[in-house]
């Protein structure tokens, strides 16, 4: 599904991501965890197109990502969260999710000034995408509400619902359960599976150890942006390397 | 349910303040008023425009005040030297607007947030100066006098208060119903897309050039359109026109009316306009009143006028409805909701 061969971002002198080679296979759960610093959003950006790698290649169903713009790329079928949840906080839940599935339709200006059949038809396209996604998630019960008025375990799966409206094969979470309690981490969990059931590919960033042992087939582990382990949790969690680095640091820390 | 009430809500009260703008001329018997009130509604035109890039689609645009001074210039150039009617030379106002827009866009949107708000600044400066100094097409700081006005048609003469105050009416409601247009279709929504976050926008595969470029446009043809209709009404200008003081105007115009909003850009021009005309006397020293005013309005109500009762009245029924509206909507999306997920999992 994602290949990535030597990806390397640096900043002016510091490597914010070194070299790093890895296969994501299709219709799993792959993680990505280190500590903070570690180069693991900016991973994610450079998958996402959001900045251009300095060397690497990053090769999506056959073809290389690199260098391509954000948004040709989520045409593409990629699609992301962002660590801090962005919503538009003065409309209501479904008013946010409809601009999601505006990159599958084709309406321009004239559309709009002529109010015509084709603008009329996408935007009952992308209601039905945005009610449709937002049952996805579970919350079809709030889709009046406004966000200002909304949990931060809703913002959450409303992040993911407009991530799922733009039609994607491969959905970048960027710590989707962060400052979520434990049962509502549950959840989350559960709506991650239910994704994967669905035919997506899951890529994440989580700091929380027992979510990500519990939930990833897949783990690599960055620091200081190289890649010091991969495997499953098993051998994750087994690998001197890791726990020298890493997992040594993150319990003592919780 | 909620669309409903807000649809019936918001139409009636464009209808009203249509209605109200309408017999206005017929209530009072002071010109000077109706005079007053039709500047306002031209200058509520171009603050549409900059509602356009800047409420929707979240750009500080500095140079607004520009672009509308072009409009005014491209009229009083084309009718005073080359001795066009009005109207082709309004035309050509719009047109110059869009493609002077489309070019200072493309160059400037490269910029992000405050770097694009000073950039822009300085193109607001760069027309004013090129106003001011080239004389031999802006006739410089003499300015330019004996504009033609509009042409009108039959019995109807522009040259006089009434007619072209009904004019500048019909402009001001083609200008809000475009925006409404605009607002409520994907276009308003992707502009906004914009406003919340460049990087959101761009992972929900928004096209951000593509999409700024033509918010910017559409406010320069706002803005140009406005300072055409301007220059036909007031038949003098000068480089004031491109004065900082008017874009700056044309934000707290926005800002008290409530930016982003749909009402929000004429309330806002009309409560200024008057308040400003209450406090006449007071000339410069004005603005001491003005500053601290704006400044509260900004702590206390950042939404403005509009945005303010929107967002009280939108919550407020959202708190009052839930019961309801969730057992409707669970009937109506179950059963599609699964289907839909067959599909899914088919394809
Ligand atoms: N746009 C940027 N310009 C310069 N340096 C950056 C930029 N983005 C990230 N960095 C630096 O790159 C390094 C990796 O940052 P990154 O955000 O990828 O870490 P992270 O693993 O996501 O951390 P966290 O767990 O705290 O979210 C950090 O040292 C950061 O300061
Ligand atoms: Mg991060």
């Amino acid at each position: 599904m994602l290949s990535i061969r030597n990806l390397t971002k640096r900043f002016g002198g510091l490597a914010a991501v070194n070299d790093v080679s890895v296969e994501f296979g299709a219709n799993q759960i792959n993680a990505i965890i280190g500590p903070n610093g570690a180069g693991k959003t900016t991973f994610f950006n450079l998958v996402a197109g959001a900045m251009p790698p300095t060397e690497g290649v990053i090769e999506y169903k056959g073809q290389d990502l690199a260098g391509k713009s954000p948004d040709s790329i989520a045409r593409l079928g990629v699609a992301r969260t962002f660590q801090t949840t962005m919503l538009f906080e003065e409309s209501t839940v479904l008013d946010n999710l409809i601009v999601g599935h505006r990159l599958r339709t084709e309406s321009r200006l004239w559309d709009v000034l002529i109010n015509s059949k084709r603008l009329k038809a996408d935007e009952k396209r992308c209601r039905e995408k945005a009610a449709e996604t937002l049952e996805f998630v579970g919350l079809s019960h709030i889709g009046h509400r406004y966000i200002a008025d909304t949990s931060q375990e809703e913002r959450k799966r409303i992040a993911f619902a407009l991530a799922l409206a733009t039609d994607p094969e491969l959905v970048l979470l960027d710590e989707p359960a962060g400052g979520v309690n434990p049962e509502e981490t549950d959840g989350l969990v559960d709506l991650i599976h239910k994704m994967v059931d669905h035919g997506i590919t899951v890529c994440l960033i989580e700091h929380k150890m027992d979510m990500i042992m519990r939930i990833a087939d897949k783990i690599i582990v960055l620091d200081h942006g190289e890649k010091i382990s991969e495997g499953t949790p098993e051998q994750v969690k087994n690998d001197p390397v890791v726990i020298e680095a890493y997992l040594g640091k993150e319990d003592a820390e919780a | 349910m909620n669309r409903a009430i807000d649809f019936l809500l918001g139409s009636t009260m464009r209808w009203l303040l249509l209605a109200l703008a309408v017999i206005f001329p017929l209530v009072t018997d002071n010109e000077y008023h109706i005079y007053v009130m039709a500047l306002a509604f031209i200058w509520a035109i171009a603050v549409y425009g900059m509602n356009i890039i800047t409420g929707y689609c979240g750009q500080l645009n500095l140079a607004h005040g520009g672009f509308f001074a072009i409009g005014a210039y491209v009229v009083a150039i084309l009718t005073v030297d080359h001795g066009w009617p009005f109207w082709p030379a309004f035309l050509a106002a719009g047109l110059f607007g869009a493609v002077f827009g489309f070019v200072v866009g493309i160059v400037s949107l490269r910029l992000k947030e405050h770097y694009f708000a000073i950039f822009t600044l300085c193109v607001g400066y760069i027309i004013y100066l090129m106003i001011d100094k080239w004389e031999a097409l802006t006739h410089g700081s003499l300015g330019i006098i004996n504009i033609a006005p509009p042409e009108g048609f039959g019995l109807v003469d522009f040259t006089q208060t009434i007619p072209f105050y009904y004019l500048v009416l019909a402009f001001l409601a083609l200008a809000i119903w475009l925006t409404r247009r605009i607002s409520e279709s994907l276009l308003g929504r992707t502009f906004r897309a914009i406003r919340i976050s460049d990087d959101l926008a761009q992972s929900l595969g928004i096209n951000l050039m593509r999409n700024k470029v033509l918010a910017f446009v559409i406010s320069t043809v706002y803005a140009a359109a406005a300072g055409g209709l301007y220059a036909g009404v007031v038949r003098f200008i000068g480089p004031e026109e491109a004065n900082f003081i008017h874009t700056f105007d044309m934000i707290a115009y926005l800002l008290v009316g409530g930016i982003g909003t749909l009402m929000g850009p004429l309330l806002g021009t009309l409560v200024i306009t008057w308040l400003t005309q209450a406090v006449q006397s007071l000339e410069e020293y004005r603005m001491i009143v003005f500053g601290p005013m704006l400044v509260l309005l900004v702590i206390f109500f950042p939404r403005g006028i509009v945005g303010t009762f929107l967002g009280w009245r939108g919550r407020r029924m959202a708190r009052q409805a839930p019961r309801k509206t969730r057992e409707s909507r669970v009937e109506q999306s179950d059963p599609h909701g699964a289907d839909s997920k067959e599909a899914r999992n088919n394809a």
